[in-house]
């Protein structure tokens, strides 16, 4: 387009269409860039003839001045629009090429777990510091003072026999791995104030042949109350809070007489459940009593003013009744699937 | 203890239709733990048949088969299977003669095995059925031929049901023994126990033998020098002389058929009479053959060097803590466990002395054990028999032996009986409600006392109790209160939840060991949990490095003789895990343990030689040794990874398992824990060189060092089968959480902008990048808000043998927008220091 050289109509029109047509023409902002130099930018026509306003006569200023005025607000207006358009269309193409497959997703670790004996261990005892008791622990190889005498095993008892205990050498040193977590019922007698309240999780030891249903390292929880007034009531009344508490409402807890040598009297504890494997059904779950008068005495306490109740459960009993695990060896093995499994929740 | 059911039903009332399943029930119920039901497994038509005629027919095979015609029911009757009254059968034994009668079994009977019985072609006939031998029917071992009825003394009607006539409708019920119920290794005492559960009357077949005094002394003496534990070793010795005893006499069919279902085997009749008596009374006796004795009896301890040959035909050397039972010859017995060879009952004995003694438990049970001879007598003995059953026993096996053996009592035999009378036990009202938590009443406190056969006696603050003279077990007011609890019910006892004192929750360090293994999961660890027993070899490789030998413990009698010392470290396990995982074909691992590891101290002897008495508080010094002689056991945690710990994933390449994800475990237990860990380069004996941490905690006492991670020895990894790269890191939790809890300080958050500048300095290549760091966060002063390294770079513009580390520094101050004049000066101060210790230079 040559130099204008005067404001009139016909010449704005012309340029007004140009600009208009060529801002529809725009498909993006490349484009519209384009649009904006030649239509609106400073050598634009519509900027030559503004240009042209110092030479309009006085009495036409204000004609002309309308004139322009009016064409470049409609020129800014349509351009103003295609830019919004061609902007969000741009940014809508853009998250559409950035879309991603989520089912396969890259992740940065594989994924750990924890071993269900270890999970059903700390469960067990969030239900009892939840009733006031605390959790007392004591060391795996032990002294046979703690583990039998203190208990009120007598020297010639069959449990002290080569074929269920671990002896360490040398045998005269009267050190064993510990085949129940019952000694920590000593060190807390011991160790703490009365009354106590205290459950005790941990490993034990027996010599059995690892098979489906063995493993000479498992684990029990043990529990132990000694106060005054204590009476198989209260055993029986913990009890059947605990594995409500463990197991849900439907849960119930039966005793039946039985012998131990550190209760007495003494009790097998047997558990029934509507949903366990096998179906509902008595599953005998593990030993209960009164703590044998021999037993405080061990402590020092005098049986005549307090008593106390106990317990003790296998966790590897209850993984099988509750989880329906069929044979000893995938709790030993260290088989990762076994406890990924379970991941972090038992 | 097998308990047949019709045995049972002799001495207490079973109410028709009971089940073994039933009475299993009931003694459950009242502390029995019940085991199996045995039965004869067997099915009619058996019925019994006499043979007829036979014909002997040599086969190819050069056996000889009798083809019998056999008439199984009287006259022209059906036979039990509905055949013919008598039934052509094909039999390969030869102990029998025409007439003899015999149990067939018919077609559509099932022998045990199952082995069913039907018409059979055989050797050129069609044998309608089988002649059984005892074997077959279950009954014993005796398969030398059929079994001829006539030879148990037995003449039936033919066609009579042999199932009945022979004791095998019989069923047992098995329960097991606890310690504590001696007595119920019996039936008499079963009987007590199942009238307790349900009610039903029960007959004493102790009451039902009188035990008349001897005529003619047999000598016996108890000369116990050295009582076990002051006990001696035989307080009742009874024996009773039967002479003229019929050796060709068979034992009853009911006898045998009781005994096996018993569990023990048929012998002879005399031997099956003592044994009889012994499942029935809970006595054991043992019988000695009168000709073969030598003199009187004499009970005493065996001396050093003494020798006996038992009935077993094993000549063992006796001890001095061994009973025994010896005439002039000497040693003719263990006492209570095994009788000996010289004096054995044979077939051709026909004058018996039957001892029925009461041993001292301890001395018994040391005995089998110490010889391995657990017998039915010692299983009793152990747990100790009613004294005053001896002579009643002794009675009974006289009564059978003349009944059934055609022998006679001349009234030759003994009694030592020096049974302590038992000491009444006081029992105050109230103690067994308050003890069990239900009120009983003063009645039903009498009669479940009276009940299990205790005496009573009124005082005036209770009552005092005389346990029954076989119930050892009950020796003070709470075992009464058991007693008390369970004849009224256990069922009975009320649930009364008690109300603890209020608790201080899980302690720190159970907190953050939970925490630990939290997050080790959480950060792509799996938690296994490994055996605790290792070879010597895996103990000195990965314990600490002390030493060419690392202390530990070895188990006296480990189950896996490769493996039998306890474990100083989790590793040896964990590799052992790893490797089991790669052998199924799971190659990627990151495991974890969190456990103890036992790890005595040079030059202590553990343990204690003596141990205290049971029931007594031991003095604060015994107790304090009895703790010093246990082995320290620190809480440790491990962690293996091989493999990938990230797997090949679309936009995301493979990440090799190494040294430093060993480290990034480290980290993330440092974290959990709350205590801060520092690494230095190390060395270990199992660990590659180069490749080394020791990992270390701040005490009052300075670093503190808690552990190693790294890489393994390729040699080491390669020698447990596992790949070149095996990362590792063991950290010893104790000391660290030792050093946790301390609470925290907070730093105020300045929130004035801050000026980051990057560093780049030029130090030897052997310079630990963790040193300098250290050094600035040291030397660059308060200023500097955060360090970290961001690049070490090696190459062209730095001089062979030194490195350049890229550290990214944050300055800011707390109170003022800092210049960046300000950050440059606190920069350069930090890099003085770093050139005076390690020669550090400004990259330029």
């Amino acid at each position: 387009m040559s130099d204008p050289t005067e404001i009139s109509e016909p010449v704005v029109s012309a340029a007004v269409d140009a600009a208009l047509a060529a801002i529809a023409a725009a498909n993006d902002s490349a484009a519209l860039k384009t649009v904006r130099t030649e239509h609106t930018g400073e050598a634009s026509p519509l900027a030559r003839l503004n240009a042209l306003m110092r030479s309009v006569p006085g009495n036409q200023k204000a004609a002309a001045g309308k004139l322009l005025g009016q064409a470049r607000g409609a020129v800014a207006q349509s351009f103003a629009a295609r830019e919004a358009a061609i902007t969000e269309a741009e940014a809508t193409a853009q998250l559409a090429a950035e879309t991603v497959d989520v089912t396969a997703a890259a992740s940065t670790w594989k994924p750990g777990a924890r071993h269900p004996l270890t999970l059903l261990q700390e469960r067990v005892a969030d239900v009892f510091v939840g009733m006031g008791w605390e959790v007392a622990e004591g060391p795996e190889l032990e002294s046979e003072w703690f583990n039998f005498d203190a208990l009120n095993f007598d020297e010639d008892h069959p449990a002290r026999a080569m074929q269920d205990t671990f002896f360490i050498d040398p045998p005269e040193a009267h050190l064993v791995l510990r085949t129940h977590t019952s000694p920590v019922q000593l060190r807390a007698l011991l160790s703490r104030e009365l009354p106590i309240y205290v459950v005790a999780p941990g490993r034990v030891f027996r010599t059995d042949e690892l098979d489906a249903t063995h493993t000479p390292v498992f684990h029990q929880i043990e529990g132990i109350a000694v106060d005054k007034g204590l009476t198989m009531a209260h055993l029986r009344g913990t009890l059947d809070h605990f594995v409500k508490a463990m197991f849900g409402p439907e849960a119930k807890v039966r005793l039946r007489p039985n012998y131990f040598p550190f209760t007495e009297p003494s009790a097998e504890l047997d558990l029934w459940h509507p949903t366990f494997k096998d179906g509902a059904r008595w599953i005998e779950w593990g030993g209960c009593g009164m703590v044998n008068a021999n037993v405080l005495r061990s402590a020092g306490i005098d049986p005549e003013v307090y008593s106390g109740f106990a317990f003790g459960v296998g966790v590897e009993r209850a993984l099988m009744f509750r989880n329906d695990v069929k044979d000893m060896h995938d709790m030993v093995e260290g088989d990762v699937r076994f406890s990924q499994q379970y991941g972090m929740t038992v | 203890m097998r308990v047949p059911l019709s045995w049972l039903g002799e001495f207490v009332d079973l109410a028709p239709g009971t089940t073994p399943e039933d009475v299993h029930a009931a003694l459950v119920s009242v502390g029995l733990e019940e085991e199996e039901i045995h039965r004869f497994e067997l099915t009619g038509p058996i019925v019994v048949g006499q043979v007829l005629e036979f014909v002997g027919e040599q086969q190819t095979n050069g056996k000889t088969i009798n083809w019998c015609q056999v008439r199984v029911a009287p006259g022209d009757e059906l036979a039990a299977d509905g055949g013919p009254a008598v039934h052509g059968i094909v039999c390969g034994a030869h102990n029998f003669v025409v007439g003899d009668k015999v149990v067939v079994t018919l077609p559509g009977a099932v022998l045990p095995g199952p082995f069913p019985i039907a018409p059979r072609k055989t050797y050129g006939h069609v044998s309608d059925g089988m002649i059984a031998s005892a074997r077959e029917l279950g009954l014993g071992d005796e398969h030398d031929g059929i079994l001829v009825l006539g030879s148990l003394g037995l003449d039936p009607e033919i066609g009579t049901d042999a199932i009945a006539l022979l004791g095998l409708d019989d069923t047992a019920v098995e329960i097991n023994v606890t310690p504590d119920r001696g007595y119920a290794f019996s039936i008499r005492g079963v009987a007590r126990e199942y009238a307790h559960a349900t009610g039903a009357a029960f007959r004493d077949p102790a009451l039902s033998v009188t035990a008349d005094a001897s005529t003619v002394a047999f000598p016996v003496s108890v000369d116990d020098q050295s009582p076990i534990r002051g006990r001696v070793g035989a307080s009742v010795f009874v024996t009773r002389a039967v002479r003229g005893v019929d050796p060709t006499r068979p034992s009853p069919a009911w006898l045998i058929a009781r005994l096996k279902l018993a569990g023990i085997r048929s012998i002879s009749l005399i031997v099956d009479v003592t044994n009889y008596v012994m499942i029935e009374l809970g006595q054991p006796i043992h019988g000695y053959d009168l000709d073969k004795l030598v003199g009187g009896i004499t009970v005493r301890r065996a001396e050093p060097g003494e020798k006996l040959t038992t009935l077993d035909d094993v000549t063992r050397t006796l001890n001095a803590e061994d009973l025994l039972i010896t005439d002039e010859t000497g040693p003719i017995g263990l006492a209570g466990v095994m009788g000996g060879q010289s004096t054995e009952i044979g077939s051709a004995t026909t004058n018996v002395l039957i001892e029925a003694a009461n041993f001292d438990p301890v001395s018994i049970a040391r005995t089998a054990r110490r010889h391995k001879l657990p017998s039915e007598a010692s299983r009793r003995f152990e747990r100790g028999v009613d004294p005053a059953v001896a002579a009643v026993a002794a009675a009974r096996v006289v009564q059978l032996l003349v009944e059934l053996a055609g022998g006679e009592a001349d009234g030759l035999g003994s009694l030592h009986d020096a049974t302590p009378g038992s000491r009444p036990i006081a029992l105050p009202t109230g103690f067994i409600s308050g003890l069990i938590g239900l009120e009983y009443t003063p009645d039903e406190v009498r009669s479940s006392l009276a009940e299990i056969g205790a005496s009573l006696e009124e005082t005036e603050t209770g009552l005092n109790v005389t346990a029954p003279s076989w119930r050892p077990d009950l020796t003070d007011k709470w075992t009464l209160a058991e007693e008390v609890a369970r004849i009224v019910g256990y069922d009975r006892i009320p649930s009364v939840l008690p109300v603890a004192p209020p608790g201080r929750g899980l302690t720190h360090a159970q907190t953050l060991r939970r925490q630990v293994a939290q997050t080790l999961a959480a950060t792509g660890h799996t938690e296994v949990l490994a055996y605790p027993f290792v070879a010597e070899k895996s103990n000195n490789l990965f314990g600490l490095p002390a030493g060419p030998v690392v202390p530990q413990i070895r188990v006296a009698n480990p189950l896996d003789g490769e493996a039998p010392f306890l474990r100083t470290s989790i590793l040896p396990g964990l590799l052992q895990i790893a490797h089991r995982n790669r052998s199924r074909g799971i190659v990627d691992l990151a495991v974890f343990e969190l456990g103890l590891v036992f790890r005595p101290v040079a030059g202590i002897r553990y343990g204690s030689s003596v141990v205290p008495p049971g029931a007594v508080r031991p003095s604060a010094q015994l107790e304090a040794e009895l703790n010093a002689g246990i082995p320290p056991q620190p809480l440790s945690v491990a962690v293996v990874l091989t493999g990938s710990v990230v797997r090949p994933q679309p936009g995301q390449p493979a990440v090799a398992a190494g040294w430093q994800h060993a480290l990034a475990a480290v980290r993330q237990v440092a974290l959990a824990a709350g205590v801060p860990i520092t690494v230095r380069q190390g060395s270990h004996q199992a660990l590659h060189p180069g490749r080394t941490a020791e990992l270390f905690v701040t005490t009052d006492a300075g670093a503190t060092s808690v552990g190693y991670a790294g890489e393994l020895l390729p040699s080491i990894a390669r020698g447990a089968d596992l790949p070149a790269v095996v990362a590792v890191a063991e950290i010893d939790l104790t000391a660290v959480f030792a050093e946790a809890g301390a609470e925290l300080r907070a730093t105020p958050i300045a929130t004035m902008p801050a000026a980051t500048q990057d560093l780049s300095l030029v130090v030897d290549a052997g310079v630990p990048a963790g040193d300098v760091l250290r050094t600035l966060l040291e030397g660059c002063g308060p200023l500097l808000d955060h360090a970290e390294l961001v690049d070490d770079y090696r190459g062209t513009g730095v001089l062979s043998g030194r490195k350049s580390l890229t550290f990214a520094l944050r300055f800011r101050a707390a109170d003022r927008t800092l210049t960046a004049a300000e950050a440059s000066d606190a920069k350069l101060a930090g890099v003085a220091v770093a050139a005076a210790r390690f020669g550090a230079t400004l990259r330029e």
